[in-house]
């Protein structure tokens, strides 16, 4: 079949009933899908330069804003992250930098590279751009709000940025700025630095709630006809399903954030006890410390899923269009995404074993924590056995994907460690732990991204992006952020503490710096080598190839809209009419080896589907 | 072709960097042998599963490349194969969660005969207590905490009057004794952490916290802080002596008690008032 879409197709098997061919008897139409129930959304479209690209409604400009956006935030956490391991590696080169400014560098970069860099690219971007294309919605259900989301988070990027240029600097709490010390005196930034941090957070919530409930109810209300959840591409699974805990998780960090405003700016006490500073007592008492970790917790495990479950999603949608093989056990996958979701919210306190909260609670925690590894490790099943007798094209696409897949379990096992309450003991408050987030959190969904990138870039720019070219960027980011986070695990068994500016005066820690002299120029490559794809994407605008429509040759909508790149309303005039899930791929019996979700029945009639 | 031979070099070369690593445990000198024990078996069971799913992976990828005239195998889901892999983790798991919940029983059960610890953070530094002869510590609140009270115990408390004050940041401790710390801070969270005795608790400001291990190696041990409490964070040292029981005795009737310190304070003041009446 040709690889136009025609959006006349859908419309003509629309009576009750079709003679087969091959029999000549009357069978009940098998092309049947229910009709739409409410009428089409109106669109605003934009008019002039600025309603078009700047206060724009189209879901796939704002995808495209958050993904710039985020993607700014990350470069400047990424050269924080060279300035912290110039001390770590170098410290008589990076004679310029303090105590304070480490931990500063440390606190903004946790806080970027998690908060506003991979939730905002995950969601705002990702999110934004595909879900309105795969459900087979004009666009989101909200344009407005979903408009006024971006500009929320811009704002918050702004505020947390301005944290750089006031007196004192940004905070240096640590990006889980935990009380008392985020707001005392001892630690860097603890006047201007995390009342802007607090304000930029709060901003983020709100611009995030705006986004997100346009991501849920577009996925729930906007789907297009056929379009069950069960027919859903995983990647709208999984961003639908971190969407919801966003949504639920998101308001305990915005409590946290007004109390502690209170804390710092009208001496409440909600977080703070009696304190005695420099051989005063200060005018706090009766507030808990621990209570802030229970709320930041309960937002901050769920947010580890917030960024995981759309990697999830979409790594299971590149590995199945690249092998050339529908996803193993679509089902299975569908549930662990909700499983692991609904679990995540079960686990926070596997972060807090040695926090000083009532030690009982570990046996809970510890329990539910690895209940969790069972859905996980199922997912890692079902994508190694989705290359199992595939058809695997060795691209770069899919060796980001295969990159996704060492790191990710990598980085799952060395949680099954941390998860497992005593075996946490020794190891929490190491680099132990620095390596093991990283690895599952850093490295790999970082290689979705960048697989995503590869795969849908031809989608969004209408051009392929260098082969060559994207597999030295993939070999470079792989292996020299596997030597970073590989060997950093066993600074951790040697018992080398976490946020220390300096340390190696013990002397069973004098092997570490050897150690870290490796991993700092690792970490100088693996940075430096992600401005291939920036040098990459350049190239290719000016004078890259030209992609075909589908030039990967998938089954899900975003790939039949009517112009490449979609234009506003995604689909032409009517709106494609969904007949099965996304993943049949060399079905036997079909003439080529993918068949449209677009495709009805009829048209297939002599292949072996086994499930629409 | 490249990319699995890739893939498989750097499961080898991560198989063989955990054999022949230099950078190991330091040595344990405490009870808490079965947390190392744990680790040693997660790491046989998760490094198996590990290299187990990249290999399988990796065969993949030499098996299974792409060749025009090839279909992949149409199979969308295999129950029976999804279920062996659902208990077969499932048990895995259960395996590893096992040990790790009875050792962290011990290590919330404090023994019986174990010698109390008060550990005192502020930023940046240690100071410690013991208790005297009643063998019970007296209250503190931060509030009392002057020159002459340096720990906040309350003046009231009769268990208070014998402790004994470590005015240091080196700690010392009788091998073969188990030691139950107390932690508690004046300002922010810290925790006073041994990687020898591989235990940790945090301690936190407004509570005592406390966890337990027994020294079992003669020798001196470095405190470190482990978890972050500002600026000073990395410098916030402090120090162990593990001694044997003769030793150990020595060096704690050498040591001051609360009403020793509290009647030199009061013959400073008496000195004090009577040099300002002459």
């Amino acid at each position: 079949m040709s690889d136009e879409y025609d959006n006349n197709k859908s419309y003509q098997a629309q009576s009750s009933e079709v003679i087969d061919g091959s029999t000549g008897s009357v069978n009940p139409d098998i092309d049947y899908v229910r009709p739409a129930e409410v009428g089409e959304q109106d669109l605003y479209h934009g008019h002039s330069f600025i309603e078009k690209w700047v206060f724009c409604q189209d879901a796939k400009v704002i995808g495209v804003q958050y993904f710039l956006t985020a993607v700014f935030t990350g470069i400047v956490g990424l050269i924080l992250s060279w300035l912290m391991r110039l001390q770590l590696g170098f410290p008589e080169l990076a004679g310029f930098m303090t105590a304070e400014h480490y931990y500063q560098f440390v606190t903004m970069h946790g806080m970027i590279m998690v908060v506003y860099f991979l939730t905002a690219l995950f969601l705002g971007g990702f999110g934004n751009y595909l879900i309105p294309l795969m459900v087979g919605a004009r666009d989101m259900v909200f344009p407005y709000v979903n408009m006024l989301s971006f500009w929320m988070f811009f704002v918050a990027v702004a505020v947390l940025m301005a944290s750089f240029f006031v007196p004192g600097g940004p905070t240096g709490a640590g990006w889980t700025l935990y009380p008392p010390q985020t707001i005392l005196e001892g630690t860097p930034g603890s006047g201007m630095g995390i009342l802007l941090m607090l304000i930029s957070l709060s901003l983020f919530v709100i611009g995030f709630t705006m986004g997100g409930l346009n991501y849920m109810i577009t996925i729930l209300q906007a789907r297009t006809r056929g379009m069950t959840l069960m027919r859903m591409p995983l990647t709208v699974w999984g961003i639908f399903t971190a969407t919801v805990l966003a949504m639920l998780a998101f308001p305990a960090l915005l409590v946290s954030a007004i109390m502690m405003t209170l804390d710092k700016v009208l001496q409440t006490s909600f977080f703070m006890p009696t304190i005695l500073k420099a051989g005063e007592v200060l005018e706090y008492g009766g507030g808990s410390p621990i209570l802030f970790q229970h709320l930041f917790w309960f937002f901050g495990h769920p947010e580890v899923y917030i960024v995981a479950l759309p990697a999830f999603g979409i790594v299971s949608d590149l590995i199945s269009v690249h092998a050339r093989k529908n996803i193993f056990g679509y089902r299975m996958m569908v549930w662990a995404i909700v499983g692991i979701g609904g679990l995540s919210f079960f686990v926070w306190a596997h972060h807090m074993y040695v926090s000083g909260m009532n030690p009982w609670f570990g046996f809970f925690f510890a329990t539910t924590t690895l209940i969790i590894a069972v859905p996980t490790a199922m997912k890692v099943y079902n994508w190694i056995l989705t290359l199992w007798r595939g058809n695997i094209r060795i691209n770069t696409v899919m060796l980001w994907c295969l990159g996704f897949i060492v790191t990710f379990v990598n980085g799952g096992i060395t949680g099954i460690f941390l998860g497992n309450v005593s075996v946490d003991v020794p190891l929490s408050d190491t680099y132990f732990v620095i390596a093991h987030f990283h690895m599952v959190m850093g490295i790999a969904p970082l290689m979705v991204i960048m697989g995503a990138v590869y795969h849908w870039f031809p989608l969004v720019a209408g051009k392929m992006l260098h082969e060559g070219l994207g597999k030295w960027h993939f070999w470079i980011t792989f292996l020299g952020a596997y030597s970073i986070y590989f060997p950093m695990h066993y600074l951790g068994f040697i018992g080398v503490p976490r946020r220390y500016f300096e340390m190696y005066d013990s002397p069973y820690m004098t092997s570490a710096v050897g150690m870290n002299e490796f991993i700092s120029i690792a970490a100088f490559i693996v940075g430096a080598a992600q401005f291939i794809l920036v040098f990459n994407i350049i190239k290719t605008l000016k004078t890259g190839k030209k992609a075909e429509q589908n030039p990967w040759k998938a089954n899900s909508l975003e790939w039949y809209t009517s112009t490449v790149p979609p234009e506003h309303g995604n689909f032409g005039e009517r709106l494609p009419v969904v007949h099965r899930w996304p993943y049949d791929f060399s079905v036997p019996g079909a003439k080529d080896d993918f068949i449209p979700q677009t495709t009805a029945p009829s048209e297939v009639i002599h292949t072996e589907v086994e499930k629409t | 072709m490249h990319a699995g031979i890739i893939f498989l070099l750097v499961i080898i070369g991560s198989v063989l960097f955990h054999i022949f690593t230099p950078w190991y445990w330091t040595d344990i000198a405490s009870n808490w042998g079965g947390m190392d024990d744990t680790i040693t078996l997660t790491f046989w069971v998760g490094g198996g599963v590990f290299v187990a799913v990249c290999l399988f992976m990796i065969y993949c990828v030499f098996r299974y490349s792409h060749k025009e005239d090839r279909r992949a195998e149409y199979k969308p889901e295999d129950k029976k194969l999804e279920k062996i892999l659902t208990w077969a983790t499932t048990l895995g798991v259960a395996a590893l969660l096992a040990p790790g919940l009875i050792i962290w029983n011990q290590y919330v059960n404090v023994p019986k005969n174990a010698i109390e610890v008060d550990v005192m953070a502020w930023q940046w530094g240690w100071q410690y207590r013991l208790p005297g002869a009643d063998g019970k510590l007296g209250t503190t609140q931060v509030r009392n905490i002057a020159d002459n009270n340096p720990f906040g115990i309350n003046p009231d408390d009769p268990f208070g009057r014998d402790d004994i004050m470590v005015e240091s940041d080196v700690i010392n401790l009788e091998n073969n004794r188990p030691v139950k710390i107390l932690l508690r801070s004046v300002d922010v969270l810290h925790n006073w952490y041994v990687p020898q005795f591989r235990a940790k608790m945090d301690a936190v400001p407004g509570t005592v916290t406390f966890y337990w291990f027994e020294p079992n190696k003669v020798g001196e041990y470095e405190v470190l802080c482990a978890e972050y409490c500002g600026v000073g964070h990395y410098a916030m040292r402090g120090g162990v002596e593990v001694q044997d029981k003769a030793d150990y005795e020595v060096w704690l009737s050498e040591q001051e008690t609360f009403e020793q310190l509290s009647a030199r304070y009061e013959k400073l003041n008496v000195d004090g008032n009577k040099l300002a009446k002459k």
